[in-house]
Protein backbone atom coordinates (compact mmCIF):
# COMPACT_ATOMS: atom_id res chain seq x y z
CA UNK A 1 0.00 0.00 0.00
CA UNK A 2 2.96 2.36 1.17
CA UNK A 3 4.25 1.98 -1.88
CA UNK A 4 1.81 2.05 -4.05
CA UNK A 5 1.50 5.55 -2.67
CA UNK A 6 5.40 6.57 -3.28
CA UNK A 7 4.88 5.05 -6.43
CA UNK A 8 2.00 7.65 -7.28
CA UNK A 9 3.36 10.14 -5.81
CA UNK A 10 7.16 9.97 -7.75
CA UNK A 11 5.21 9.50 -10.78
CA UNK A 12 3.63 13.13 -10.01
CA UNK A 13 7.49 14.41 -10.03
CA UNK A 14 8.30 12.42 -13.07
CA UNK A 15 7.71 16.02 -15.01
CA UNK A 16 10.08 18.10 -12.80
CA UNK A 17 12.91 15.31 -12.74
CA UNK A 18 12.47 15.46 -16.52
CA UNK A 19 13.30 19.02 -16.20
CA UNK A 20 15.81 18.87 -14.29
CA UNK A 21 17.59 15.99 -16.00
CA UNK A 22 17.10 17.12 -19.78
CA UNK A 23 14.90 19.91 -19.99
CA UNK A 24 16.90 23.09 -20.10
CA UNK A 25 16.24 23.58 -24.08
CA UNK A 26 12.38 23.28 -22.58
CA UNK A 27 13.06 25.84 -20.01
CA UNK A 28 14.08 28.16 -22.29
CA UNK A 29 11.27 28.05 -24.80
CA UNK A 30 9.00 28.78 -21.84
CA UNK A 31 10.96 31.59 -21.47
CA UNK A 32 10.34 32.27 -25.05
CA UNK A 33 6.46 31.37 -24.82
CA UNK A 34 6.06 34.50 -22.05
CA UNK A 35 8.29 36.82 -24.21
CA UNK A 36 5.57 36.30 -26.88
CA UNK A 37 2.72 37.06 -24.42
CA UNK A 38 4.74 39.75 -23.55
CA UNK A 39 4.86 41.27 -26.78
CA UNK A 40 1.33 40.17 -28.29
CA UNK A 41 -0.18 41.62 -24.59
CA UNK A 42 1.98 44.54 -23.69
CA UNK A 43 3.30 45.69 -26.74
CA UNK A 44 0.13 45.07 -28.95
CA UNK A 45 3.15 42.60 -31.58
CA UNK A 46 0.16 40.71 -33.82
CA UNK A 47 -1.43 39.46 -30.23
CA UNK A 48 -4.06 37.15 -32.34
CA UNK A 49 -0.91 35.14 -33.59
CA UNK A 50 1.47 35.35 -30.34
CA UNK A 51 -1.03 34.66 -28.09
CA UNK A 52 -1.83 31.21 -29.44
CA UNK A 53 1.88 30.57 -30.77
CA UNK A 54 2.79 31.07 -27.23
CA UNK A 55 0.61 28.78 -25.72
CA UNK A 56 1.18 26.22 -28.12
CA UNK A 57 4.63 26.92 -27.56
CA UNK A 58 4.45 26.45 -23.41
CA UNK A 59 2.50 23.70 -24.07
CA UNK A 60 4.84 21.63 -25.90
CA UNK A 61 7.39 22.34 -23.80
CA UNK A 62 6.03 21.20 -20.58
CA UNK A 63 7.91 18.21 -19.30
CA UNK A 64 6.45 14.88 -20.64
CA UNK A 65 4.12 16.96 -22.57
CA UNK A 66 2.24 14.62 -25.05
CA UNK A 67 0.37 17.29 -26.90
CA UNK A 68 2.74 16.76 -30.14
CA UNK A 69 2.41 12.88 -29.87
CA UNK A 70 0.13 11.03 -32.09
CA UNK A 71 -3.31 11.42 -31.23
CA UNK A 72 -2.35 14.35 -28.87
CA UNK A 73 -4.30 18.17 -29.09
CA UNK A 74 -1.46 19.85 -30.88
CA UNK A 75 -0.62 17.10 -32.96
CA UNK A 76 -4.21 16.78 -34.26
CA UNK A 77 -4.76 20.33 -35.07
CA UNK A 78 -0.87 20.37 -36.94
CA UNK A 79 -2.60 17.11 -39.05
CA UNK A 80 -5.55 18.90 -40.18
CA UNK A 81 -4.76 22.09 -41.17
CA UNK A 82 -1.12 22.57 -41.62
CA UNK A 83 0.24 19.48 -42.95
CA UNK A 84 -2.01 19.40 -45.57
CA UNK A 85 -1.63 23.51 -45.92
CA UNK A 86 -5.68 23.98 -45.36
CA UNK A 87 -5.66 26.70 -42.09
CA UNK A 88 -3.05 29.11 -44.03
CA UNK A 89 -5.26 28.54 -46.97
CA UNK A 90 -8.94 29.07 -45.17
CA UNK A 91 -7.01 32.30 -43.44
CA UNK A 92 -6.47 33.65 -47.23
CA UNK A 93 -10.20 33.54 -47.94
CA UNK A 94 -10.25 36.21 -45.09
CA UNK A 95 -8.08 38.18 -46.34
CA UNK A 96 -9.23 38.31 -49.71
CA UNK A 97 -12.81 39.10 -48.26
CA UNK A 98 -11.04 42.09 -45.26
CA UNK A 99 -9.08 43.52 -48.45
CA UNK A 100 -10.10 46.52 -50.13
CA UNK A 101 -8.26 46.55 -53.49
CA UNK A 102 -10.10 49.92 -54.61
CA UNK A 103 -7.00 52.29 -54.44
CA UNK A 104 -4.63 49.64 -56.43
CA UNK A 105 -7.63 49.34 -58.94
CA UNK A 106 -7.35 52.70 -59.63
CA UNK A 107 -4.16 53.22 -60.52
CA UNK A 108 -3.25 49.46 -61.36
CA UNK A 109 0.61 50.80 -62.52
CA UNK A 110 0.78 50.88 -59.17
CA UNK A 111 0.80 46.95 -58.93
CA UNK A 112 4.36 46.83 -59.96
CA UNK A 113 5.91 48.10 -56.61
CA UNK A 114 4.24 44.74 -55.56
CA UNK A 115 6.57 43.21 -57.36
CA UNK A 116 9.83 44.90 -56.38
CA UNK A 117 8.87 44.94 -53.16
CA UNK A 118 9.46 40.57 -53.16
CA UNK A 119 12.89 41.16 -54.45
CA UNK A 120 14.11 40.46 -50.81
CA UNK A 121 13.31 37.02 -50.97
CA UNK A 122 15.60 36.00 -53.85
CA UNK A 123 18.19 37.95 -52.42
CA UNK A 124 17.56 35.78 -49.33
CA UNK A 125 17.07 32.77 -50.82
CA UNK A 126 20.57 33.26 -52.44
CA UNK A 127 21.93 34.18 -48.84
CA UNK A 128 20.25 30.99 -47.17
CA UNK A 129 22.16 28.72 -50.13
CA UNK A 130 25.21 30.52 -49.52
CA UNK A 131 25.07 29.44 -45.94
CA UNK A 132 24.38 25.82 -46.96
CA UNK A 133 20.68 25.60 -46.30
CA UNK A 134 18.86 22.77 -48.79
CA UNK A 135 17.22 24.39 -51.75
CA UNK A 136 13.54 24.23 -50.46
CA UNK A 137 15.24 25.27 -47.17
CA UNK A 138 16.46 28.43 -48.62
CA UNK A 139 13.16 28.98 -50.62
CA UNK A 140 11.42 28.56 -47.28
CA UNK A 141 13.45 30.92 -45.79
CA UNK A 142 13.54 33.47 -48.59
CA UNK A 143 9.26 33.92 -48.68
CA UNK A 144 9.59 35.29 -45.00
CA UNK A 145 10.55 38.40 -47.24
CA UNK A 146 7.00 38.05 -48.71
CA UNK A 147 5.94 39.49 -45.32
CA UNK A 148 3.22 37.31 -45.56
CA UNK A 149 2.46 34.63 -42.75
CA UNK A 150 0.06 32.43 -44.18
CA UNK A 151 2.43 31.89 -47.59
CA UNK A 152 5.35 31.66 -45.62
CA UNK A 153 3.20 28.67 -43.51
CA UNK A 154 1.68 27.42 -46.63
CA UNK A 155 4.91 26.54 -48.75
CA UNK A 156 7.33 25.51 -45.47
CA UNK A 157 4.48 23.04 -44.16
CA UNK A 158 5.13 21.44 -47.66
CA UNK A 159 8.83 21.38 -48.74
CA UNK A 160 10.15 22.20 -45.09
CA UNK A 161 8.22 21.30 -42.23
CA UNK A 162 11.38 20.85 -39.96
CA UNK A 163 11.64 24.67 -40.27
CA UNK A 164 8.26 25.87 -40.07
CA UNK A 165 8.53 27.38 -36.56
CA UNK A 166 11.01 29.19 -36.81
CA UNK A 167 9.81 30.37 -40.50
CA UNK A 168 6.07 31.49 -39.04
CA UNK A 169 7.39 33.12 -36.02
CA UNK A 170 9.69 35.21 -37.66
CA UNK A 171 7.38 36.03 -41.01
CA UNK A 172 4.87 37.15 -38.31
CA UNK A 173 7.25 38.58 -36.08
CA UNK A 174 8.66 40.68 -38.96
CA UNK A 175 5.19 41.34 -40.39
CA UNK A 176 4.03 43.11 -37.00
CA UNK A 177 7.76 45.11 -36.58
CA UNK A 178 7.47 46.81 -39.92
CA UNK A 179 7.35 50.21 -37.92
CA UNK A 180 10.52 49.67 -36.63
CA UNK A 181 12.24 48.25 -39.39
CA UNK A 182 11.45 50.28 -42.34
CA UNK A 183 11.83 53.80 -41.90
CA UNK A 184 15.17 54.26 -41.42
CA UNK A 185 15.68 52.24 -44.47
CA UNK A 186 13.01 54.51 -45.96
CA UNK A 187 14.99 58.08 -44.33
CA UNK A 188 18.49 57.28 -46.01
CA UNK A 189 17.23 56.05 -49.70
CA UNK A 190 15.14 59.71 -50.15
CA UNK A 191 15.72 63.07 -50.49
CA UNK A 192 14.27 65.57 -48.91
CA UNK A 193 12.74 67.11 -52.15
CA UNK A 194 11.71 62.92 -52.57
CA UNK A 195 9.70 62.80 -49.39
CA UNK A 196 8.07 66.07 -50.05
CA UNK A 197 6.31 65.14 -53.46
CA UNK A 198 2.36 65.38 -53.42
CA UNK A 199 0.57 62.84 -54.74
CA UNK A 200 -2.59 63.86 -56.95
CA UNK A 201 -5.82 63.15 -54.52
CA UNK A 202 -7.89 59.38 -55.18
CA UNK A 203 -11.00 58.91 -54.95
CA UNK A 204 -12.78 59.02 -58.56
CA UNK A 205 -13.81 55.11 -57.89
CA UNK A 206 -13.69 52.27 -60.02
CA UNK A 207 -16.89 50.69 -61.55
CA UNK A 208 -18.58 47.77 -59.31
CA UNK A 209 -18.00 45.81 -62.82
CA UNK A 210 -14.14 46.60 -62.09
CA UNK A 211 -14.18 45.13 -58.93
CA UNK A 212 -16.13 42.41 -59.40
CA UNK A 213 -14.23 41.13 -62.72
CA UNK A 214 -10.42 41.81 -60.98
CA UNK A 215 -10.78 38.80 -58.50
CA UNK A 216 -11.88 36.81 -61.69
CA UNK A 217 -9.51 38.06 -64.04
CA UNK A 218 -5.97 37.32 -61.17
CA UNK A 219 -7.22 33.76 -60.55
CA UNK A 220 -7.24 33.14 -64.36
CA UNK A 221 -4.03 34.88 -65.03
CA UNK A 222 -2.50 33.04 -62.18
CA UNK A 223 -3.83 29.85 -63.32
CA UNK A 224 -1.99 29.89 -66.78
CA UNK A 225 0.90 31.27 -65.68
CA UNK A 226 0.91 29.56 -62.09
CA UNK A 227 -1.02 26.96 -61.33
CA UNK A 228 1.21 25.93 -58.48
CA UNK A 229 0.11 28.76 -56.97
CA UNK A 230 -3.78 28.51 -57.75
CA UNK A 231 -4.62 27.49 -54.55
CA UNK A 232 -2.85 30.36 -52.95
CA UNK A 233 -4.21 33.07 -54.94
CA UNK A 234 -7.36 31.25 -55.25
CA UNK A 235 -8.80 31.74 -52.19
CA UNK A 236 -7.62 35.33 -51.68
CA UNK A 237 -9.60 36.06 -54.91
CA UNK A 238 -12.75 33.95 -53.56
CA UNK A 239 -12.78 36.15 -50.41
CA UNK A 240 -12.77 39.50 -52.64
CA UNK A 241 -15.04 38.14 -54.92
CA UNK A 242 -17.48 37.13 -52.73
CA UNK A 243 -17.30 40.76 -50.97
CA UNK A 244 -17.11 43.09 -54.14
CA UNK A 245 -20.35 40.58 -55.15
CA UNK A 246 -22.22 42.00 -52.35
CA UNK A 247 -24.57 38.87 -52.64
CA UNK A 248 -23.16 36.74 -50.01
CA UNK A 249 -22.98 39.10 -47.25
CA UNK A 250 -23.28 36.04 -44.89
CA UNK A 251 -20.26 33.71 -46.22
CA UNK A 252 -18.27 36.90 -46.47
CA UNK A 253 -18.60 38.23 -42.86
CA UNK A 254 -18.39 34.16 -41.96
CA UNK A 255 -14.85 34.31 -43.97
CA UNK A 256 -13.99 38.01 -42.29
CA UNK A 257 -14.74 36.90 -38.70
CA UNK A 258 -15.66 33.20 -37.48
CA UNK A 259 -14.01 31.35 -39.98
CA UNK A 260 -10.69 33.50 -40.03
CA UNK A 261 -10.63 33.55 -36.40
CA UNK A 262 -11.30 29.83 -35.86
CA UNK A 263 -8.70 29.14 -37.94
CA UNK A 264 -5.72 31.86 -36.49
CA UNK A 265 -6.41 29.99 -33.45
CA UNK A 266 -5.72 26.56 -34.55
CA UNK A 267 -3.03 27.79 -36.69
CA UNK A 268 -1.39 29.35 -33.81
CA UNK A 269 -1.19 26.97 -31.47
CA UNK A 270 -0.45 23.91 -34.36
CA UNK A 271 2.71 26.07 -35.23
CA UNK A 272 3.00 26.95 -31.31
CA UNK A 273 3.16 23.22 -31.08
CA UNK A 274 6.24 23.04 -33.25
CA UNK A 275 8.36 24.93 -31.42
CA UNK A 276 9.90 21.97 -28.70
CA UNK A 277 12.84 23.06 -27.20
CA UNK A 278 14.94 20.31 -28.39
CA UNK A 279 13.76 21.03 -31.75
CA UNK A 280 13.44 24.47 -32.07
CA UNK A 281 16.92 25.76 -30.42
CA UNK A 282 19.63 25.82 -32.72
CA UNK A 283 21.87 27.50 -34.59
CA UNK A 284 20.25 27.24 -37.67
CA UNK A 285 17.00 29.09 -36.02
CA UNK A 286 18.75 32.19 -35.07
CA UNK A 287 20.36 32.12 -38.66
CA UNK A 288 16.47 31.98 -40.22
CA UNK A 289 15.50 34.84 -37.72
CA UNK A 290 18.40 36.90 -39.03
CA UNK A 291 17.67 35.89 -42.69
CA UNK A 292 14.30 36.94 -42.62
CA UNK A 293 15.16 40.41 -40.88
CA UNK A 294 17.62 40.89 -43.86
CA UNK A 295 14.96 39.76 -46.46
CA UNK A 296 12.64 42.89 -45.58
CA UNK A 297 15.33 45.38 -45.43
CA UNK A 298 15.61 44.26 -49.02
CA UNK A 299 12.19 43.96 -50.03
CA UNK A 300 11.79 47.50 -48.47
CA UNK A 301 15.27 48.90 -50.35
CA UNK A 302 13.55 46.94 -53.83
CA UNK A 303 10.41 48.80 -53.31
CA UNK A 304 11.92 52.46 -52.43
CA UNK A 305 14.53 51.90 -55.38
CA UNK A 306 11.59 51.12 -57.36
CA UNK A 307 9.49 53.62 -56.55
CA UNK A 308 12.12 56.42 -57.39
CA UNK A 309 12.58 54.46 -60.75
CA UNK A 310 8.84 55.58 -61.00
CA UNK A 311 9.42 58.84 -59.34
CA UNK A 312 11.74 59.56 -62.25
CA UNK A 313 9.62 58.45 -65.36
CA UNK A 314 6.36 60.60 -64.13
CA UNK A 315 8.26 63.78 -63.99
CA UNK A 316 7.82 64.05 -60.26
CA UNK A 317 4.56 63.10 -59.59
CA UNK A 318 5.14 59.54 -57.84
CA UNK A 319 6.79 60.07 -54.60
CA UNK A 320 9.37 57.03 -53.91
CA UNK A 321 8.22 56.68 -50.24
CA UNK A 322 4.87 54.07 -51.33
CA UNK A 323 7.53 51.85 -52.87
CA UNK A 324 8.34 50.64 -49.19
CA UNK A 325 4.50 49.96 -49.09
CA UNK A 326 4.97 47.10 -52.03
CA UNK A 327 5.09 44.67 -49.55
CA UNK A 328 2.60 42.67 -48.38
CA UNK A 329 2.04 43.44 -44.37
CA UNK A 330 -1.16 45.14 -44.83
CA UNK A 331 -2.09 47.59 -43.96
CA UNK A 332 1.15 48.29 -41.32
CA UNK A 333 3.25 49.03 -44.34
CA UNK A 334 0.61 51.50 -45.92
CA UNK A 335 0.36 53.04 -42.70
CA UNK A 336 4.49 53.82 -42.04
CA UNK A 337 4.62 55.36 -45.46
CA UNK A 338 1.77 57.97 -44.26
CA UNK A 339 3.15 58.62 -41.23
CA UNK A 340 6.90 58.77 -42.95
CA UNK A 341 5.04 61.40 -45.12
CA UNK A 342 3.97 63.60 -43.41
CA UNK A 343 6.71 63.99 -41.05
CA UNK A 344 8.46 66.20 -43.99
CA UNK A 345 5.10 67.24 -45.27
CA UNK A 346 2.28 68.14 -42.70
CA UNK A 347 -0.41 68.26 -45.74
CA UNK A 348 1.05 65.21 -47.26
CA UNK A 349 -1.24 62.48 -47.70
CA UNK A 350 0.07 59.25 -49.33
CA UNK A 351 -2.22 56.85 -47.60
CA UNK A 352 -4.34 55.43 -50.19
CA UNK A 353 -1.56 55.70 -52.61
CA UNK A 354 0.27 53.69 -50.18
CA UNK A 355 -2.77 51.21 -49.60
CA UNK A 356 -2.83 50.93 -53.39
CA UNK A 357 1.27 50.00 -53.11
CA UNK A 358 0.19 47.64 -50.16
CA UNK A 359 -2.28 45.51 -51.65
CA UNK A 360 -0.10 45.12 -54.74
CA UNK A 361 2.24 43.80 -52.24
CA UNK A 362 -0.45 41.37 -51.18
CA UNK A 363 -0.85 40.45 -55.01
CA UNK A 364 2.71 40.45 -55.72
CA UNK A 365 3.75 38.16 -52.67
CA UNK A 366 1.49 35.52 -53.40
CA UNK A 367 2.33 35.95 -57.20
CA UNK A 368 6.16 35.40 -56.35
CA UNK A 369 5.38 32.43 -54.66
CA UNK A 370 2.69 31.12 -56.94
CA UNK A 371 5.65 31.62 -59.54
CA UNK A 372 8.30 29.91 -57.63
CA UNK A 373 6.11 26.84 -56.80
CA UNK A 374 5.81 26.22 -60.49
CA UNK A 375 9.22 27.08 -60.91
CA UNK A 376 10.69 24.03 -59.04
CA UNK A 377 7.89 21.83 -60.02
CA UNK A 378 8.98 22.41 -63.85
CA UNK A 379 12.61 22.23 -62.40
CA UNK A 380 11.32 18.85 -60.96
CA UNK A 381 12.81 19.50 -57.07
CA UNK A 382 9.05 19.48 -55.71
CA UNK B 1 22.00 21.38 -60.04
CA UNK B 2 25.04 23.34 -58.25
CA UNK B 3 23.09 25.43 -55.71
CA UNK B 4 23.89 28.79 -56.84
CA UNK B 5 23.15 28.07 -60.48
CA UNK B 6 19.45 27.40 -58.85
CA UNK B 7 19.38 30.26 -57.03
CA UNK B 8 20.39 32.71 -59.45
CA UNK B 9 18.21 30.86 -62.33
CA UNK B 10 14.74 31.32 -59.66
CA UNK B 11 15.36 34.71 -58.90
CA UNK B 12 15.64 35.87 -63.17
CA UNK B 13 12.69 33.62 -63.71
CA UNK B 14 10.89 34.16 -60.30
CA UNK B 15 10.87 38.34 -60.59
CA UNK B 16 10.98 38.59 -64.04
CA UNK B 17 8.01 36.37 -64.01
CA UNK B 18 6.19 38.23 -61.33
CA UNK B 19 6.78 41.48 -62.85
CA UNK B 20 5.52 40.00 -66.04
CA UNK B 21 2.30 38.50 -64.73
CA UNK B 22 1.54 41.82 -62.52
CA UNK B 23 2.20 43.87 -65.63
CA UNK B 24 -0.30 41.70 -67.45
CA UNK B 25 -2.88 41.89 -64.30
CA UNK B 26 -2.12 45.71 -64.14
CA UNK B 27 -2.38 46.53 -68.24
CA UNK B 28 -6.13 44.47 -68.07
CA UNK B 29 -7.42 45.94 -65.11
CA UNK B 30 -6.37 49.02 -67.14
CA UNK B 31 -8.79 47.50 -70.13
CA UNK B 32 -11.80 46.52 -67.72
CA UNK B 33 -11.69 50.01 -67.00
CA UNK B 34 -12.16 51.56 -70.37
CA UNK B 35 -14.95 48.99 -70.47
CA UNK B 36 -16.30 49.90 -67.41
CA UNK B 37 -15.74 53.17 -66.16
CA UNK B 38 -17.11 54.87 -63.12
CA UNK B 39 -19.53 56.97 -64.92
CA UNK B 40 -20.90 54.03 -66.68
CA UNK B 41 -23.60 53.20 -64.49
CA UNK B 42 -24.31 57.16 -63.63
CA UNK B 43 -25.18 57.69 -66.99
CA UNK B 44 -27.33 54.74 -67.84
CA UNK B 45 -29.47 56.16 -65.24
Amino acid sequence: MVDAILNALTSLLMGIGYLLDHGLPNVVMILVSFLLFYLGIRKGVEPLLLIPIGFGCLLVNMPLSDVMDKGGVLKTLYDMGIINELFPLLIFIGIGAMTDFGPLLENPKILLLGAAGQFGIFITLLLSLFLGFSKLQSVCIGIIGACDGPTAIYVTSKFAPEILGAVSVAAYSYMSLVPIIQPPVMRILTSKREKEIVMGSMGRGVSKETRILFPIIVTLITGLIAPMGLPLMGMIMLGNFMKESGVVERLTKASQEEIANAVTLFLGLAIGGTMEGHAFLKVETLIIFSLGFLAICFDTVAGVMFGKLMCLLSGGKINPLIGAAGISAYPMAARVVQIEGQRYKKTNYLLMHAMGANTGGQIGSVMTASIILSVLKGLQLI
Amino acid sequence: MDDMIFGITLMLVGMGGTILTLVLISVTVGLIKRLFPKEHRAKGR
